[in-house]
């Protein structure tokens, strides 16, 4: 219990410690216990690689393409500044999960220069889930033509890669009237069984786009029905939970879960409640590098815990 | 002094009533087909629109994010529709019809048709 209180940090916490980090900050969380290491990527990836050993995994979010407002003018420029912070990264993680909105209105085009510009990373095994900006014509004609065979078109899938069970899950196909996401009862009955006879101690990764823990419900930051969802995995040793959707990060301990929100490549938004809604939000253009970003994850260990690396553009 | 002031204020502000109730009556009969419906900070407004069967509504988008106009009970669907797009349906049968953002779902309203 102790070690909840030190996980369970405030976020203005949690921004000090962000703003620690100048190129990036490193949190290793490591048995409940999250604690902030100041790395300054650009400075030294020796330290780094030291530090973190081999990433097993990219977590890359809401990259947006489409979206040519004011916060951010050219998100497809930031999108390929991160590819190549990817690729310099000295340790090469061995797959990557986009956790949606990949495109800003789900036309063909932009969905077509998404998937251009994510071929540049030197990572090859791209796993995806959409957002509700990907699947805007209600069926997700667009997304399913490029992303559905992993799914067979249903949208959620598993896979396994190197003894970890991943488990892809869509909450924005089936939103809630208070405008939290949903799972279905269709999908919640297969999760059920795709768990059902595992191990325990296998480590869990489970990726969907809107968080799976309520964040604010006033803006929809939440998943209705996850506590469902929730109670399928509680009996792992150790589960990851990576979501998107809100463009900050927000962390949580529950448990052995660890629930995750990423940053966007595109554009941040507003913390909870500050503002009429979850729009975008523009900063100063000298601070806009330092709110965007990835995650990597690694899992390792006997028993297994999942370290989490957030790194900013700038 | 005041007196003078606040009988040519009441005075105008008849006169002002009058042309506008003129101008509004005018405006309805003239406009009769377009109703308009804006999204902005996350709200359609109005919330309510009454309007005639066999006119039409239209939406535009006053937000920097993307919304969606969504019926529920799937008559029209707008799909994404970018800051400064419009949409526009025709509502050919009375009834009340209640849509929402499929991007942001607490964004809800309806068209009342008679």
């Amino acid at each position: 219990m102790s070690s909840d209180s030190e996980v369970n940090q405030s976020r203005r916490g949690a921004l000090k410690c962000l703003a620690f980090g100048g190129a990036g900050t490193l949190f290793l969380l490591s048995g409940g216990v999250l604690a902030p290491i100041d790395l300054a990527l650009a400075a030294s990836k020796k330290s780094a690689h030291a530090m973190t050993g081999t990433p097993l995994f990219l977590q890359i979010s809401d990259t947006h393409i489409g979206f040519n407002k004011e916060a951010n003018p050219d998100v497809a420029g930031t999108l390929k500044q991160t590819i190549d912070f990817v690729n310099a990264m000295p340790a090469k993680p061995a797959l990557t999960i986009h956790t949606g909105d990949i495109t800003h209105l789900s036309k063909a085009e932009e969905f077509d220069t998404a998937s251009q510009l994510l071929s540049g990373l030197n990572i090859t095994e791209l796993h995806t889930v959409p957002g509700e900006h990907d699947i805007t014509d209600g069926i997700g004609t667009e997304y399913f033509n490029r992303f559905g065979q992993a799914s067979a078109n249903k949208g959620y899938y598993s896979f396994d890669h190197n003894g970890v069970h991943f488990i892809a899950l869509v909450n924005v196909m089936n939103f809630k009237p208070n405008g939290l996401g949903a799972f279905g009862d269709d999908q919640l009955a297969w999760l059920e069984q795709d768990l059902k006879g595992r191990s325990s101690s296998t480590p869990i990764v489970v990726f969907a786009h809107m968080p799976m823990w309520t964040i604010y419900e006033p803006w929809g930051w939440g998943t209705g029905d996850a506590d469902q969802a929730t109670s399928y995995l509680s009996r792992f040793g150790s589960v990851t939970v990576l979501n998107g959707h809100i463009h900050q990060i927000v962390q949580k301990v529950e448990g052995n879960i660890t629930f995750h929100t990423a940053r966007s490549t595109a554009y941040p938004q507003p913390t909870a409640g500050d503002g009429p809604g979850p729009g975008p939000l523009k900063v100063p253009s000298d601070q806009l590098a330092k709110m965007l970003g990835v995650t990597s994850v690694k899992i390792s260990g006997h028993p297994s815990s999942a370290v989490l690396t957030d790194t900013t553009l700038g | 002094m005041l007196t003078k002031n606040f009988g040519r204020n009441l005075i105008n502000a008849f006169a002002v009533t009058a042309m506008l109730a003129t101008t509004s009556a005018a405006s309805t009969a003239v406009a009769q087909d377009a109703n308009a419906v804006v999204m902005k900070n996350f709200d359609f407004a109005p919330m309510s629109i009454t309007v005639k069967v066999g006119s039409s509504v239209t939406w535009k988008n006053l937000d920097g994010e993307p919304h969606t106009v969504t019926s529920v009970d799937g008559l029209f669907r707008s799909g994404a529709l970018d800051q400064n797009d419009s949409f526009t349906f025709k509502f050919d049968k009375p009834g009340t019809y209640k849509y929402l953002c499929s991007i942001h779902p607490r964004m809800m309203a309806s068209v009342v048709v008679q």
